[in-house]
């Protein structure tokens, strides 16, 4: 057992939602009880989503305990595929399936005999794997399952393409900034005459996961979600594939690099060089930013760095090669690979944390004080409390981390996300800075439009202590009205019972 | 009670129970809101790491201000008996202990201690009595309960703790127990001491109130019954653990929200109480039936009431202007539903159907006849009530019928948007302030919203926003 207010990485029935979500026309069904089905919400509120969460529940309840699923389970599935006709319904499990030790590979089997679509068991176990794992699992099994499919019925498309092309692999709904680097990265594939052959999971159609062989080569962004299924098509189908995050100029530079490597070993004849130098030189900002006296005035500052592996590193990269700022602390949640986490920021900062602890992360914050932190909304918070400015960099995130504008965090543009972000942060924390220096801003005329300070009334204790209770930005109102509406009736003072009078006699 | 019973030879309302496959908040939500109303108290809810994801993400900006709420999250070890669960809970109450030293640590079972069968309500008493703090053990799990129904089962446990007189020995324990009291007469005992409260109240036996409402609500419902004369014996819960109120054999309790039926049940059979069944105070109408049904089982004739209901109403105009012959329909997720729909059916809406996930016709009895009452009075048909509801099917009968207003949860709302159909999130009604006379407005503030927001926009043209019409 352990004590834990807070996690980084959801449950693993997240992860494969995330997947199955992400496609396009694929239902998810949950092995779980009542009120699990929580990822409905996150989704339909944090990605603003219009349509329908493709997730329901197949209810474990009382009965499901005492006697087992027994059809209930089958009957969901094939029911789901009569109402939706989807091509795929994935059964997740969940902790509660977990331990319940149903067969529900045996479901699965039963409900395919009845149902139009495919139905999988999404291969994951609860108290072994976390969202992100479980999510790069998911993805490569129902490649896997599509591929080997197509290659049995003989309809696997193997021939490449004319063009040189690409698969990028790992964009799931409910990711970082995932819709803003995927068409980043669309039109970074454009721009290199590279066609995209496809883009999954997000929005794909699991009929299309055939033509997946077309590609010269895998993209891979993200650490987190993908990789799998890259090794999956590497070791089956020979295809090459690029695992470096083009985050920041010099990354991106190289992803490009290595893109260029894999193409010109298929005989491509490629030289992005030139594109590269134009890119950086003069059409991104980033490059010149750190030459700007504006990053002069950063270097040396401190910083500190806490997220996925994906972000982390890429971010205590650019802090420190590209801009200059002394990395103090480097860290991520993603203790599963904390080897490879090591590895990218070992030179880079001063200092490694990998932990799944809050608390461990706002203690080294507190001690170490740096003059901003690029984390996650919890990091967020801890610098609220030690007033030190935040950038967010990685989940877990809320809604204001879905903007609606065009923010991506890969490729050229989104290393000049990364500069507003970064000087924003340390700029804003200046001014905090100087306010304090000089007794903050001018208060010597604050207009107290709250206070009735001439007032012939007066408030009894219950009556304030009541008044103290309504929250602050309508308390001068429901003050000013109380007290009109005390003058009005000839109240001298003011009660509990008054102000509830007022409250009701006026809306006060 | 002085509600009408259901004329007969009238339609009577018609109940349904679907499959159950709905979209609501797991039980153990109710630490989000208990923690704050018990100031002393700590919850630990003994789950795994899905427990923990959806309160972290459904408490949303709470979760960062220190809450008094934690997971002890089960791993592989605890599943399969390697570890003791004894020896664990100690561990991890011992910290509790000394890092926030709570005058109550309340256990919260999950579907997982189910299914385990961890004995929680066991090991409790033998921990309690090492450690030396009350553990109370309070079984609210999505295998058996749905959302508020959590606080319900956190209630029926702590009414086994309410002292009865006879344990309340000293004077001050007995003014604390009456913290009521002590709130109102705050301040007021130092200024004038001559005046004896007590003169004011009727001779009625002990009132006891239960359910969970924000402070301002308790003090709000505590002044209405003084004004008829009766006094208000203790809260439960009350705003510390050790504040519990007495409770003795014979005493009355009445609940204050729709979802209270294992709290009602645990206080009449193992504490010998006499409840008084109304229907619940929300609404002005539902607030004078509830006042009402306390005067009647006292034998107090109620004083002003009716204008006061009527005075309510009047302020209303404004917003009933809005909602009246407008349709509402319920897709169901916290039990709070009959009693809304009473309410909004008196304001001159029309309601097709109730979604309800558990109905408890003895327990909400009065309410129930209110409903069917107002149904006559303001002559709509009756809403068809449908327990367990099914959200596929729902949305189906939306789709057909257009509802002028949908209360659903969040999954369904934006959805719904998109495809042009007002909604309000249901989750607002269990965190607002809704109770007496005086929020009235503030339901209605809820309700009209949708309703006033599309009134500044409906001239653009865009209500409806997805491609095709796609089978929902």
């Amino acid at each position: 057992m352990k004590l834990a207010y807070w996690m980084y990485a959801g449950p693993a029935h997240i992860g494969t939602l995330r997947i199955a979500s992400s496609f396009k026309n694929v239902h998810a069904i949950m092995h779980a009880p009542l009120g699990d089905d929580y990822f409905n919400v996150m989704r339909s509120m944090l990605e603003r989503e219009r349509d329908f969460t493709p997730v329901t529940a197949s209810i474990v309840d009382r009965n499901v305990l005492a006697r087992g699923s027994q059809e209930r389970v089958v009957d969901n599935i094939v029911r789901k595929d009569r109402e939706e006709n989807p091509d795929l319904i994935v059964l997740t499990p969940t902790c509660t399936s977990s331990i319940l030790q149903e067969d529900l590979q045996n479901f699965v089997q039963r409900a395919s005999l009845d149902a139009q679509c495919d139905v999988l068991l999404a291969d994951v176990n609860h108290y072994r794997v976390n969202e992100l794992q479980a999510a790069d699992r998911t993805l490569q099994q129902i490649v896997q399952f599509y591929l080997s499919r197509a290659q049995k019925k003989g309809e696997l498309l193997t021939e490449k393409t004319a063009k040189p092309s690409v698969n990028i692999i790992g964009f799931t709904t409910l990711g970082f900034h995932n819709n803003h680097d995927a068409t980043e990265l669309r039109k970074l594939m454009a721009d290199l005459g590279i066609e995209v052959n496809a883009l999954i999971p997000d929005k794909a159609s699991v009929h299309d996961l055939k033509t997946l062989p077309r590609a010269w080569f895998n993209l891979v962004p993200y650490r987190e979600v993908g990789p799998l299924t890259a090794q999956y098509l590497r070791d089956e189908f020979a295809m090459p594939m690029v695992d470096i995050t083009p985050m920041g100029i010099v990354e991106t530079a190289r992803c490009i690099r290595a893109i260029q490597a894999v193409l010109n070993a298929q005989g491509a004849g490629v030289d992005y060089e030139p594109f590269i130098d134009e890119q950086t030189r003069f059409v991104s900002n980033a490059a010149w930013f750190s030459r700007s006296i504006d990053c002069q005035n950063l270097t040396g500052k401190k910083a500190v760095v806490f997220g996925d592996s994906t972000h982390a590193a890429a971010m205590t990269k650019i802090l420190a090669r590209e801009m200059g700022i002394r990395v103090v602390l480097a860290g991520t949640y993603c203790k599963y690979d904390a080897e490879w986490f090591q590895q990218q920021v070992g030179e880079y900062c001063d200092e490694i944390l990998i932990s799944e602890d809050n608390g461990a992360i706002a203690d080294k914050i507190a001690t170490l004080e740096p003059a901003a932190i690029f984390g996650t909304q919890m990091e967020r918070h801890v610098g609220k409390r030690l007033d030190i400015p935040c950038g967010v960099i990685a989940a877990p995130i809320h809604i204001q981390n879905f903007p609606v504008g065009y923010k991506p965090f890969v490729g050229y543009e989104g290393a000049n996300q990364i500069v507003d972000l970064v000087y924003n942060s340390f700029t804003l924390g200046m001014e905090d800075h100087l306010l304090e220096i000089f007794g903050g801003h001018d208060t010597k005329d604050v207009i107290t439009k709250t206070m009735s300070a001439d007032s012939d009334l007066s408030w009894s204790k219950d009556g304030l202590t009541e008044l103290n209770r309504i929250p602050g930005f309508v308390r001068g109102k429901v003050k000013r009205n109380t007290e009109k509406f005390a003058r009005d009736r000839g109240f001298t003072e003011i009660n509990a019972e008054v102000l509830y009078a007022a409250k009701e006699a006026v809306g006060a | 009670m002085t509600v009408a019973d259901p004329k007969p030879n009238t339609p009577s309302l018609e109940f349904e129970c679907d499959t159950g496959n709905y979209h609501t908040f797991c039980p153990i939500s109710c630490v989000a809101w208990l923690y704050q109303k018990i100031e002393d108290s700590f919850f630990l809810v003994i789950g795994t790491k899905t427990c923990g994801y959806f309160l972290q993400n459904a408490m949303g900006v709470m979760i960062f201000a220190e809450p008094r709420y934690a997971m002890a999250e089960l791993e592989e070890g605890d599943i399969s008996a390697q570890l003791n669960d004894y020896n664990e809970l100690k561990r991890l109450c011992d910290q509790i202990k000394r890092d926030r030293n709570p005058s109550v640590i309340v256990w919260i079972g999950t579907c997982t201690t189910e299914i385990i069968k961890m004995d929680l309500e066991g090991l409790a008493p033998k921990l309690e009595a090492e450690i030396g703090i009350p553990i109370v053990v309070a079984r609210a799990n999505g295998l058996d309960y749905a959302f508020t129904q959590g606080e319900d089962t956190v209630l029926a446990a702590m009414a086994n703790r309410c002292p009865t007189s006879a344990q309340v020995k000293t004077t001050e324990e007995k003014e604390e127990r009456g913290g009521i009291q002590k709130l109102l007469s705050f301040g007021r005992k130092k200024d004038d001491a001559a005046e004896s409260p007590e003169t004011e109240y009727h001779d009625h036996p002990n009132l006891v109130l239960f359910g969970s409402v924000p402070d301002p609500i308790v003090t709000q419902m505590t002044l209405e019954l003084k004004k008829q004369g009766i006094k208000v014996g203790g809260w439960l819960p009350a705003k510390r653990y050790t504040e519990l109120p007495v409770i003795d054999e014979g005493d009355y309790v009445i609940g204050m929200n729709p979802f209270l039926s294992r709290t009602a049940t645990t206080l009449i059979r193992r504490r010998k109480c006499n409840p008084i069944i109304a229907p619940f105070p929300i609404g002005p109408d539902g607030t004078r039936a509830w006042v009402e049904a306390i005067c009647a089982k006292f034998n107090i004739e109620p004083q002003g009431l009716e204008e006061r209901e009527a005075k309510i109403w009047e302020s209303l105009e404004d917003y009933l202007a809005l909602v009246r012959d407008k349709s509402v329909y319920f897709m169901g997720d916290n039990l709070l539903e009959i009693s809304l729909a009473r309410f909004l059916i008196r304001c001159g809406m029309t309601v097709p159907e109730i979604g309800i996930p558990y109905m408890d016709k003895r327990y909400q009895a009065a309410e129930l006849a209110l409903l069917e009452q107002t149904c006559h009075d303001m002559g709509t048909p009756l809403p068809k009530i449908i327990e367990k509801p099914d959200n596929y099917n729902q949305l189906q009968r939306i789709k057909a019928t257009q509802p002028d207003l949908v209360i659903t949860g969040m999954a369904h709302a934006n959805p719904l948007e998109a495809r042009g159909i007002n909604t309000k999130w249901s989750v607002e009604f269990t965190f607002a302030q809704i109770h007496g006379f005086a929020n009235a407005r503030d339901i209605l503030e809820l309700v009209t919203r949708p309703l006033r927001r599309n009134n500044s926009l409906k001239d653009l043209g865009w209500d409806k926003l997805v491609k095709e019409e796609v089978t929902v």
